[in-house]
């Protein structure tokens, strides 16, 4: 009894020390983003919100970060269900192996062969200012496109292979076998990949560097305005994000967790 | 009976250059209850996948109704599948996965409830229509599976072993009840299974295949009584399959005697394979046996005892009802009609000797050897 009475309170102190280091930095953060001497509790964000550029640069990371997830779980989905469909185990292997070397590879490696690439497809059609809102685009969608494949891939491999088989077998063209019966069997690792790639899209600070040019995300913005010493409004820039990161997260989980429930609450529907 | 429906036509298909279907032709006819029956890996699965368009062979042609159908898709063609999982949507409930073949072909929701009703209530499951897959048990997935195939009207059902994941009773029960639908709906089904004894109790013709080849197609009691080769002879029950020399018509000889047989056509002297059932040898006194031997083991069986008796080095299988000790010296008696002749195959000398046979072996691989010799 005495001993995994010890047991369990070395667990709980281990478990607060993880906790403490992980989240001593945030929680410095969001008490630092609120003025509690001045009279104005907000003072930080009533600057961040007054800050153009600022809020340029976080819609600019949005947009970027919703349209590159959607394409890239596009692309991912389809080149997860086809892999699946490689009859040889050692193909899928392969094609596996290649499609994750970008996501193990350094971010930086990765952004200095984009923009090679861009530069030697620009100077072909002879375009000189070419890094920009496209780039980044194309860029992010990129190193997105991996981790949306490794999410949707086990589910599909979940997923009982006759189910495509039996709509096609009571009169699907195949095309509208997919969307009836296989996406809603893996809808959940879709829509995980999908916040996993505008999660990494908001987070990305690397390869934006090398290949926004003069296209200001929210990261590359904060890095920016941080070298002269960071202005407090940064604080209350970092804690939004954090906020933000934080409910896509919540949603995501909802969503997944919902999915697994409605099985049982199915019954009451219809 | 009489009018061909599907026809396969020399069809041979070679997955990584292994040959998975050699050569199989094949006719079926309207509202017949066809089976597929062989080990696994025999090429059973393959060609029904074929008939229902999932897979193209490399060679040969699929008729249905006279009409070439190899281009045709899964989806245009009039046959329906039931597969071995199921393969029910997760994502509806039972009402939407029965009405999902209706929905697609764009029927009236009167006519989607009226089918969908019609559909339930002949397997048994009204009153589940809202209830979720993943709540259903075995069976009554396997009844919605059913139900779905059938509510779009299908002239040829495909089953995919589909009462491999059911237990043994429920098993016997939905054997009945998938005849009794057959017969009420007036289509035809094509079953695919490797258990012999469904094989024989459900369909009005086997197709017994092995390694890519049909090897014997015919109705249940042609298959059992005169099978065509050891194979045959050894996957659709116990046989005892010998060696043999035929002397003349009607004259056979094994196992150092001279046997009366119904069998002609072969040449005199020619070396055969003979098969003679276990529930077809008496067993009499040493002296009025034409084969005599000495028990070497006897398992109670219930309806009867199983008995491997030594003849000259060759372990012979007789269930009989009398009960005989091991060790003990008995005699053999073979009626000329318990004699069946087949001519030498590759398969000759594989199968139906009972050397190695003990009680586990017979448990393994014959769940359903009671029923047959009642």
């Amino acid at each position: 009894m005495m001993k995994s009475r010890k047991g369990t309170l070395l667990n709980l102190f281990y478990v607060g020390l993880v906790l403490l280091f992980l989240y001593s930095p945030i929680a410095l953060l969001i008490y630092r983003s609120f003025d509690f001497g001045g009279d104005n509790v907000f003072a930080a964000y009533k600057d961040f919100f007054m800050n153009t550029a600022a809020k340029e640069a976080l819609e600019n990371s949005i947009i970027i970060a919703i349209i590159s997830a959607c394409v890239a779980t596009v692309i991912g989905t389809a080149a997860a269900v086809g892999i699946s469909k490689y009859k040889s185990r050692r193909a899928k292997s392969a094609v596996m192996l290649i499609t994750s070397i970008p996501m193990t590879s350094p971010d930086i490696v990765m952004a200095v062969s984009l923009v090679l690439l861009f530069g030697l497809v620009f100077a072909i059609v002879n375009v000189n200012d070419f890094l920009g809102f496209w780039t980044l685009l194309i860029s992010h969608i990129t190193f997105e496109i991996p981790y949306v494949l490794l999410s949707v891939l086990p589910k599909i491999n979940q997923m009982d292979e006759n189910l495509p088989q039996a709509a096609m077998d009571l009169g699907c063209k195949p095309l509208k076998a997919f969307f009836k019966v296989e996406l809603p069997a893996i809808k959940t690792g879709v829509l995980t990949g999908f916040f996993m790639a505008f999660t990494l899209s908001i987070d990305d600070f690397v390869i934006s560097r090398f290949t926004a040019g003069s296209y200001n995300t929210l990261p590359l913005f904060i890095y920016s305005a941080a070298r002269k010493g960071i202005p407090d409004y940064i604080y209350a820039l970092s804690t939004i994000i954090f906020v933000g990161v934080l409910l896509v997260l919540i949603l995501k989980n909802f969503i997944s967790s919902k999915d697994i429930y409605s099985k049982v609450r199915g019954k009451k529907k219809r | 009976m009489n009018n061909v429906l599907l026809r396969l036509k020399d069809i041979s298909v070679k997955f990584d250059n292994e040959q998975i279907l050699d050569n199989v032709s094949l006719e079926i006819c309207d509202k017949e209850f066809v089976t597929l029956l062989g080990p696994s890996g025999c090429g059973k699965t393959t060609t029904l996948r074929i008939i229902a368009g999932f897979i193209s062979p490399d060679k040969g042609e699929v008729y249905f109704d006279n009409a070439l159908m190899n281009n045709v898709p899964p989806h245009k063609r009039p046959v329906n599948t039931i597969f071995q999982k199921y393969a029910l949507f997760p994502n509806l409930n039972v009402y939407e996965n029965v009405a999902f073949g209706l929905r697609v072909k764009k029927a009236s929701e009167d006519e989607i409830r009226r089918t969908v009703h019609d559909m339930l209530s002949m397997v048994n499951l009204l009153g589940f229509e809202k209830r979720d897959i993943s709540t259903l048990s075995g069976g009554q997935q396997q009844r919605v599976a059913i139900a779905r195939a059938l509510a779009v009207g299908p002239r040829v059902l495909l089953l995919d072993e589909p009462l491999g994941a059911l237990d043994l009773k429920l098993r016997k029960d939905m054997q009945v009840e998938l005849k009794n639908i057959q017969q009420r709906m007036g289509i035809t089904f094509i079953y695919v299974t490797h258990d012999q004894e469904e094989a024989l109790s459900m369909s009005d013709r086997v197709v017994v295949m092995n390694d890519g080849v049909i090897q014997q197609i015919g109705t249940p009691e042609d298959i059992y009584n005169e099978p065509i080769n050891a194979f045959v002879a050894d996957f659709i029950g116990e046989s005892n399959i010998v060696d043999g020399v035929m002397l003349e018509d009607y004259k056979a000889s094994f196992s150092g005697h001279v046997f009366e047989c119904l069998d002609k056509g072969f040449k005199n002297g020619e070396a055969v394979d003979v098969v003679v059932r276990p529930e077809d040898v008496d067993v009499v006194s040493p002296e009025e046996g034409m084969l005599r031997g000495i028990v070497t083991s006897v398992t109670f069986k219930g309806v009867h005892f199983e008995i491997i008796v030594d003849i000259g080095g060759f372990k012979w299988m007789i269930q009989t009802t009398d009960f005989q000790p091991v060790g003990a010296n008995i005699g053999l008696y073979i009626e000329p009609d318990a004699i069946h002749i087949m001519k030498k195959s590759e398969y000759s000398g594989i199968y139906g000797d009972y050397s190695s046979y003990s009680e586990d072996f017979d448990n393994l691989s014959n769940a359903g050897e009671e029923l047959e010799d009642e």
